[in-house]
């Protein structure tokens, strides 16, 4: 059997990202925000907070509280959204939350809420990858203490070949075993706070997927390093 | 050690002889940033200060604030931040009559007042000190929190630049609203204009001499008639 390369139909490799562009501060009425794109996926958060929490009978007085809003717009998609939350994006905003609390130290700020609010602009499939890492960027630029930054990326599994960062095309690949999606977040030290799956996966070629995102995601981390060091400017 | 911009979780320093100061947090040897902002040194002391988000209120800073409401004790004040600011009875220079709190300063007054103390649940002011107190006329302008330390400028040089310039009384909150207060309500908006012009350029070097040639331009034009049309100009912005 010859090894044969897995041609992705955008001519990537299979480690290879979709060129990544990140922007601080591109909400001046947000107290911090940031778009953050994958290729045609692009994603806008905005950062309000910390202020003090409405309804009053969601207050923790014990620590800070992060509210996630991710939210499609209509036009992101080829065929129009119908707008305002849904299952899918309600699921994906708790997921983001879950995703950014680890780093976040809003243990300070007793009955607060921090207020994310994610757009997606244009949409190719690691929507919400694009979103957590907006949202990371956007919560830096608020100036919300963080112990380190996150990174997220999606790898994928296409038949038996792991690819880095699908685009919608691949998601809808149907040959051999079919698509696995796997959307996975880490800090800068290397520590998982969000993985998901949505497919078919073996243990052996789980741990190779981990191995592709600490490498990706460290590409990922250079480019909302430089994004966060290049808005200010002397 | 030169000014750096850092981001969250990285490692300014390393080494035992530092310190972390405010935005950082000792982990292991190393001083690491846990807010996005510019990193200083100085006597071992690493310090991160933040260049954008919300107003953090410290002790020692002189705010200006809106009268919110009147407890039994004192005055509930917004200061444009997340925990209440509270100003107590005890803490005004004159005997206050419990029963005619309102005749002193009612709700929605503007006060110039400076924190002494931010606790967990909430910040404690005091007007008993020269210079602070209630708003009594003038105009209260608002510029992001973190331009303050420009419109103020080293040792105060922008702040009496613009008091030289235009004859004006101008106080700076720390939270980012601004008193100006002069004889003439065209003076007051020469202020406003020049507070505006120094927040839109905040990040130029040699920021005082520009707005000192933005004087010159400004103050020239300033014909009767002309003077009219600028106002107009300020409304309609």
């Amino acid at each position: 059997m010859t090894p044969k390369v897995f041609k992705r139909p955008d001519g990537r490799k299979p480690e290879e990202t979709r060129p990544m562009t990140a922007k601080v501060g591109v909400i001046p009425n947000a107290d911090g925000s940031a778009m953050f794109s994958f290729g045609d996926t692009v994603a806008i958060a905005a950062v309000y907070g910390p202020k003090k929490m409405h309804p009053q009978h969601s207050q923790n007085p014990e620590k800070g509280t992060l509210r996630c809003n991710y939210n499609m717009l209509s036009f992101s998609v080829s065929e129009r959204a119908r707008p305002g939350p849904n299952r899918r994006s309600m699921e994906i905003s708790k997921v983001t939350e879950w995703a950014l609390e680890p780093v976040l130290m809003i243990d300070k700020y007793p009955n607060m809420v921090v207020d994310v609010h994610i757009n997606i602009l244009q949409a190719n499939a690691s929507t919400r990858c694009a979103g957590i890492n907006a949202a990371a960027l956007a919560l830096a630029h608020a100036g919300i203490p963080m112990k380190e930054m996150v990174s997220s990326v999606s790898i994928g599994k296409l038949d038996k070949n792991l690819v880095v960062d699908l685009i919608k095309e691949e998601e809808d690949f149907e040959e051999g075993e079919g698509a696995t999606d796997i959307p996975i977040t880490l800090t800068t030290g290397g520590k998982i706070t969000h993985i998901q799956l949505d497919g078919k996966i073996n243990s052996k070629e789980l741990k190779e997927v981990l191995k592709l995102a600490r490498k990706a995601n460290k590409e990922v981390y250079e480019v909302q390093k430089k994004a966060l060091k290049e808005s200010i400017k002397f | 050690m030169e000014r750096k911009v850092v981001i969250p979780g990285e490692v300014i320093v390393s080494g035992e002889e530092y310190l972390p100061g405010e935005g950082t947090e000792k982990r292991g040897e190393d001083i690491v940033a846990i807010k996005y902002g510019l990193a200083e040194e100085s006597a071992r002391l690493v310090r991160v200060i933040a260049l954008s988000g919300t107003y953090q209120p410290r002790k020692g800073n002189v705010v200006i604030g809106k009268v919110e409401n009147i407890t039994f004790n004192g005055w509930m004040i917004d200061i444009d931040c997340p925990i209440g600011a509270f100003l107590p009875v005890s803490e005004t220079p004159r005997y206050v009559n419990k029963d005619s709190m309102s005749e002193v300063m009612d709700i929605n007054d503007m006060v110039v007042a400076k924190i002494f103390g931010v606790n967990g649940r909430g910040i404690d002011l005091t007007i008993n000190l020269r210079g602070l107190g209630k708003i009594e006329e003038g105009i209260i302008i608002k510029v992001n929190s973190n331009k303050v330390p420009r419109v103020i400028g080293k040792e105060g040089s922008m702040i009496n630049l613009i008091k030289k310039e235009t004859g004006c009384n101008v106080t700076v909150g720390q939270n980012g609203l601004v008193w100006i207060k002069g004889d003439k309500i065209e003076d007051e908006l020469l202020v406003k204009r020049a507070i505006m012009f120094i927040a839109e350029k905040s990040f130029t070097s040699g920021l005082t001499e520009e707005v000192q040639t933005w004087f010159d331009k400004n103050k020239k034009d300033k014909k009767p008639a002309k003077a009219e049309k600028e106002e107009g100009e300020e409304k309609l912005k």
